[in-house]
């Protein structure tokens, strides 16, 4: 991978009042690359993530997005910033009100020119990449979770934005769905050029897309592995890193 | 004929016209921001030519393209389904090749809309609906009720109290105020006929029946409604879409016993006192305004003591009472009802202040009724 990172977190603290999750931990995500945070359960992978997607104030260390600080930008410049990245949540967090076409083309009536047939018909070929053709006009209470996933996945994806940050896609979805939401990431990120940051412990999926894997352990606190999945599992020097990848794989 | 050149530092779109060919040269960055105007200028293009010209798009120098611009090659294809896209890079070719003009031939699928008679068969069904569940919740509701007087170990006291913490104690200023207001207008504004008949010193007579028989009572679940009312409905609501009261179900726990049992105990306990704050509120304003006439507090005391009796009061805290259930109640019901979604949870509270008005209202008729054949 080349070293063109576009994300950059450097001395990065979060605590939650005075208990402290992740303790000064820097690294960079490439352009381009599928980005992976694993840990255990409670580790602070999420944490980390509405960090940098600029939710909450770090304790300390700045959270550079091509070269912006996130924390410390207002106004105009927190926009632009916030205009690069697309974020799904865990939950899908679609507005309940609107139907799966009104989620996806919110984004495209409010931040592009497009004329409203094609609004529509590219919200419709995200929701058709996410396999959702048909449901476009149903509410998202209409719909299975793991649908609501997809339908959060088409509308981060709505701008197509260079950086996407994704919470746990594949938890909820059957397996032939997270095979081929792999390949749509896969897709993107080679065919676009776009940059995946993803909090997930689906091991298959793991090993099918990502480039680098930093893993955070809460006992710690810190960063305590970086690299690709396969190695880590195979030539790791910390023992509770084999033994995570290991267990896990054995028991996916 | 010289190509038609729309000016754009990104995405540029050209046409070129040829005998028997229309040529679109599309130049520069297609994504989300800089699609718009080429998307323009690309269909006028495709809708001016003739339709047996053949249609060329060049795309050799479409350089990054996202989502929008596969959506405008695609766009053409589903106008033009013989547009032959030419110099396609690769990469582009690939995602695009992902999508079908036809996949997106037919309209999108909405439900369908009811016609009058559908509509008015639905909304028939579901007040029917509405009124079994209600039936149904006051018939549990009561036992629930019995069965927390029949044993009181076990309520949860614990959120009973808490719940009356937030509706009462939370209510107190805002009671305090309104009540006081209420007792300065209602005496001065019956000052102004009653100084006509030189009949000023009944002023406190009027204010105290009128405040401790009707509106301290009425004012207070009016207020308690739009305050507590609408709170029980939301909190419960959320409780419902977050499967907090299906979790409560399978745990073998009636929802009723549970969460709507310790807020009508709540609405029970201090409907009551914070009628009778809003009364002495009342009285206050009532008393600043007597004041001011020229008579002294002494003489508004003896007035009230020979207008307003023990029956006037007991009364008035039996009915107080009820509003109470009705608002903890009916509040607890609407949040009950939510199905899913965060708008089903404003309308959930929306319905319990509109519902608890308008059963306070019917109640307080009942009692005006029933007080006068009593003769109370």
């Amino acid at each position: 991978m080349s070293g063109d990172p576009v994300i950059r977190v450097e001395g990065f603290t979060a605590a939650y009042g005075g208990n402290v999750v992740i303790d000064d931990i820097t690294f960079d995500v490439n352009r381009g690359e599928v980005f992976v945070i694993l840990g255990g359960s409670g580790c602070g992978k999420s944490t980390l993530l509405k960090h940098m997607i600029g939710l909450y104030p770090p304790a300390s260390g700045r959270i550079l997005i091509d070269g912006d600080d996130i924390v410390t930008a207002d106004g105009a410049k927190r926009l632009a910033i916030l205009r690069k990245i697309g974020v799904m949540y865990q939950s899908g967090a679609l507005f309940g009100s609107m139907t799966l076409l009104d989620n996806v083309t919110l984004p495209l009536e409010e931040f592009t020119d497009l004329p409203e047939e094609a609004r529509a018909l590219v919200a419709r070929m995200k929701l058709h990449e996410v396999g959702l053709s048909g449901a476009e006009g149903l509410l998202p209470a209409e719909i299975s979770g793991g649908m609501q996933k997809r339908a959060a996945i088409a509308r981060a994806m709505a701008l197509d934005p260079g950086i996407l940050f994704l919470d746990e896609p594949s938890a909820g979805l059957d397996p032939v769905t997270s095979a081929g939401l792999d390949r749509l990431i896969l897709e993107l990120a080679r065919g676009l050029g776009i940059t995946f940051v993803i909090v997930t412990h689906e091991l298959p999926s793991i090993y099918a897309i990502a480039d680098r894997v930093i893993m955070l352990d809460k006992r710690v606190k810190k960063i305590v592995a970086t690299g690709r999945p396969g190695d880590l599992r195979d030539r790791s020097e910390n023992p509770w890193v084999r033994q995570f990848f290991r267990r896990e794989a054995a028991s996916a | 004929m010289p190509p038609a050149t729309r000016e754009s530092p990104e995405a540029v779109v050209r046409a070129l016209r040829r005998p028997r060919e229309l040529t679109l040269a599309l130049d520069g960055r297609f994504d989300s921001h800089t699609t718009g105007g080429a998307w323009r200028e690309a269909m006028a293009h495709i809708a001016g030519a003739d339709p047996n010209d053949a249609v060329v798009v060049d795309a050799s120098g479409v350089g990054y393209c996202d989502g929008c611009g596969l959506g405008l090659l695609l766009e053409i294809r589903r106008r033009r389904p013989d547009a032959r896209i030419a110099g396609l890079r690769d990469e582009t070719a690939r995602l695009l090749a992902r999508f079908s003009a036809d996949d997106f031939a037919a309209k999108p699928k909405h439900a369908p809309a009811d016609g009058f008679v559908a509509a008015v068969g639905r909304a028939t069904a579901q007040t029917a609906a509405d009124l079994v569940a209600q039936v149904a919740y006051v018939g549990e509701l009561l036992l629930a009720l019995f069965a927390a007087v029949r044993s009181p170990g076990k309520v949860r006291w614990r959120d009973a109290f808490s719940a009356a913490d937030a509706a009462g104690v939370g209510a107190i200023p805002i009671i305090g105020l309104i009540g006081f207001l209420i007792g300065l207008i209602l005496a001065f504004q019956s000052a102004i006929p009653l100084k006509q008949f030189g009949a000023e010193i009944f002023v406190a007579n009027l204010v105290s029946i009128s405040l401790v028989r009707e509106l301290g009572p009425l004012m207070t679940a009016i207020i308690v409604a739009g305050r507590s009312g609408a709170a029980f409905a939301a909190e419960i609501g959320t409780m419902r879409v977050n499967e907090e009261v299906n979790a409560l179900s399978t745990m073998g726990l009636s929802p009723v016993r549970f969460l709507v049992v310790p807020r009508v105990l709540a609405g029970i306990l201090v409907m009551p006192l914070l009628s009778l704050f809003t009364d002495l509120a009342g009285l206050v304003g009532g008393a600043i305004v007597f004041r001011s006439l020229g008579f002294p507090l002494v003489t508004f005391v003896n007035q009230i003591s020979t207008a307003v009796t023990w029956v006037d009061l007991s009364g008035a805290v039996f009915k107080s009472l009820v509003f109470g259930v009705i608002v903890a109640a009916i509040g607890c019901l609407r949040g009950l009802q939510v199905k899913t979604g965060a708008s089903a949870v404003g309308r959930a509270a929306t319905r319990a202040v509109v519902s608890g008005l308008v059963l306070i209202i019917l109640t307080d008729g009942v009692f005006s009724v029933l007080f006068y054949v009593l003769g109370i």
